[in-house]
């Protein structure tokens, strides 16, 4: 983004698409998930500028947004690292080794759960199960997932994410934490009785 | 069971793809209903069938539907639920990266069935995959007219928004959704009036399950014979068990239901990682776990319910020897203690409460009297709460102190400070 950060700019910038989203309710109060998304994808974190910009692009109370924004957890109030490492550890996940895991990240890092490491580059969290029990443990960074965590595998991406960082490869992390490169495009194998079977969900890269 | 149904297509490279999609049968059901069924023979269909909804609840499907009420000039909803979030469930995710076009097909024949012509698709925040893949789903459907004005030639028309959650179990609940999908905190509404009657925007709504739309497709391409032919009479079909936590085989199976919890996690799951196992969930963290005594409960509604538990997702989570479970039982209650949406005081309190005593019962500093207090707390107070996040949670938590008790007792005894005498101010 190269203009200021500004209640204008957002405006400005956000009104048409904001537009485009309302199309799809039939009240305006229906689009406030959807544009705090939109303002949170472009900017990298939500706060009372813009907030006070979607209300009035979708001409409703402040509170109404702020009221969602406070709720939903996956709307951020501050700057997140660029990796932003959220691991599972609901009882299947903490049943394969969680807290290990989150012992291990925490020490790598050098920060507790909830903090962003110095440099910017990592904010660490525990989530509520993402779904892949039957990898656990599972992570997820932004949008990958990245299941049967061991120590190794957790140093063996650090290690490749800081390296993208330092060789300043933006691009690099983005698309090592994007959705589409994320596990599951070879997923399943569904049981027969009593023959043996591979765990199903595969690993991503 | 001899053949995959839900699971078919999963592991095609090409399953995802309308081509594929189409070439082995899809959206014929679809083309057929159009063409051959009035709304209420597609009501009447899914009811013979007795599906039951894969949610959580077992709701039977068509009378779910058939509570909407016909010619009352409203506008009608059709909501799919894919706000997958009871931990140890996984199922939908998987059909919605896998076999997009399924779920798709469903909504379309439950919304023709309802006579809705909007329909919204929620899907929790952190399925990237699953929004993309229904997304693009979605516009091959409508670029081949299964979708938007008179679909398939017929009069009826539909148009499918997804709306993305953000993080938040309590929408799975289904009046918590259409608040959610109304641009509200997904805080549950009173029942009734039932979604059928006054849902989302206040007009007739049916809220559906991702595997249970997936279902409603199957049945029209296959039929209601071959359908009800699968499982136990009251709940016949096929069914996706997630199969998680201290196993051999963690997995997605499909089986009919009926079989009993100890094939499941002996024959499929492949026997406990250490040693035994202490206990087995059955159906996601809010059913109460099943000691190994008990395992030979059979995998339906009814009699999980006979064994004070429930079959809720299908998510079979198994504890073995190495399992603590006063930890489970801490984590069980932090859980839902996070995921309260805090309307109303004896889930937002109690949870809380409960939560802090099993903290403190694991660090050390549990005391003489704590195991009662947790029984008044469950039993008590978020066991009150207005919808069932605290119910299930007290559920949950209860089933934990009444089987292993013990494991409880053998931590606060053993601590070596001194224990206050809570009698005296």
């Amino acid at each position: 983004m190269t203009a200021e950060y500004s209640k204008q700019n957002i405006i400005a910038e956000l009104t048409a698409p904001i537009a485009e989203i309302t199309k799809c309710y039939p009240t305006q109060r229906s689009a406030i998930m959807p544009a705090l998304y939109l303002a949170q994808d472009t900017y990298g974190f939500l706060d009372e500028i813009a907030y006070l910009a979607i209300s009035e692009i979708l001409d409703v109370p402040e509170i109404w947004v702020f009221e969602l924004a406070s709720f939903y957890t996956l709307y951020k109030n501050k700057n997140m690292g660029k990796c932003h490492l959220q691991i599972c550890t609901n009882v299947p996940c903490m049943l394969r080794g969680a807290y290990d895991m989150l012992e291990h990240l925490q020490t790598r890092l050098g920060i507790n759960k909830g903090e962003t490491s110095k440099d910017g580059l990592f904010t660490l969290s525990t989530v509520e199960c993402i779904g892949s029990c039957d990898v656990a443990p599972a992570m997820m960074v932004n949008e990958t997932y990245h299941t049967k965590l061991s120590k190794q595998s957790i140093d063996q991406l650090l290690d490749q994410l800081t390296q993208a960082e330092t060789e300043s490869l933006a691009t690099d992390i983005l698309s090592l934490t994007q959705n589409k490169s994320s596990e599951n495009n070879k997923p399943l194998a569904n049981k027969q009785p009593l023959t043996k079977s591979e765990p199903t969900t595969g690993q991503e890269s | 069971m001899s053949e995959l149904v839900l699971l078919k297509h999963i592991t095609h490279p090409d399953s995802t793809d309308i081509e594929y999609y189409e070439k082995n049968g899809g959206y014929q059901g679809l083309r057929q209903v159009l063409s051959d069924y009035s709304p209420d023979q597609v009501i009447e269909t899914i009811k013979t069938s007795s599906l039951r909804g894969r949610g959580g609840a077992g709701f039977p499907t068509g009378l779910k539907w058939s509570f909407v009420p016909k010619d009352d000039g409203k506008i009608h909803y059709l909501c799919c639920n894919a706000d997958e979030g009871e931990p140890g469930t996984f199922k939908d995710r998987l059909l919605m990266e896998r076999d997009p076009h399924r779920v798709i097909e469903g909504m379309i024949i439950a919304a023709y069935a309802i006579q809705s012509q909007v329909a919204y698709i929620y899907i929790r925040g952190e399925y990237g995959l699953s929004i993309e893949q229904i997304s693009q789903a979605i516009k091959a459907a409508y670029a081949r007219g299964y979708l938007g004005k008179n679909i398939s030639g017929s009069s009826f028309c539909l148009d499918i928004y997804i709306h993305k959650g953000a993080g938040a179990y309590i929408c799975g609940e289904e009046t918590a959704l259409l608040e959610s999908i109304e641009g509200k905190r997904g805080q549950p509404k009173l029942k009734p009036p039932f979604p059928a009657v006054s849902g989302l925007y206040g007009c007739p709504t049916v809220v559906n399950n991702v595997e249970t739309l997936a279902c409603v497709a199957h049945i029209f391409a296959r039929g209601v014979d071959w359908f009800t032919a699968i499982g136990p009479e009251d709940a016949p079909g096929p069914r996706l068990f997630g199969l998680s936590g201290r196993l051999q085989n963690p997995g997605i199976y499909e089986l009919p239901m009926g079989l009993s919890l100890r094939e499941l996690v002996f024959d499929y799951g492949g026997g406990p990682l250490t040693g035994q196992f202490k206990a087995v969930i059955p159906g996601g963290l809010s059913a109460p776990m099943i000691p190994l005594a008990g395992l030979d409960v059979k995998m339906n509604f009814a009699d999980l319910a006979a064994a004070d538990s429930m079959m809720g997702s299908a998510a079979v989570i198994a504890l073995d020897e190495t399992t603590s479970i006063p930890t489970v039982g801490r984590r069980i209650a932090e859980f839902f203690s996070h995921e309260s949406c805090g309307k109303c005081a004896p889930c937002r309190e109690g949870l809380h409460w409960a939560s802090k005593i099993l903290n403190r019962i694991e660090s050390g500093q549990g005391r003489p009297g704590d195991l009662e207090q947790l029984q008044v707390i469950c039993g008590g107070v978020f066991n009150n709460s207005f919808c069932a996040l605290g119910v299930g949670a007290s559920w949950a938590l209860r089933a934990t102190l009444k089987h292993f008790s013990h494991e409880y007792d053998a931590l606060i005894t053993q601590q070596t400070i001194p224990i206050r005498d809570r009698t005296r101010p």
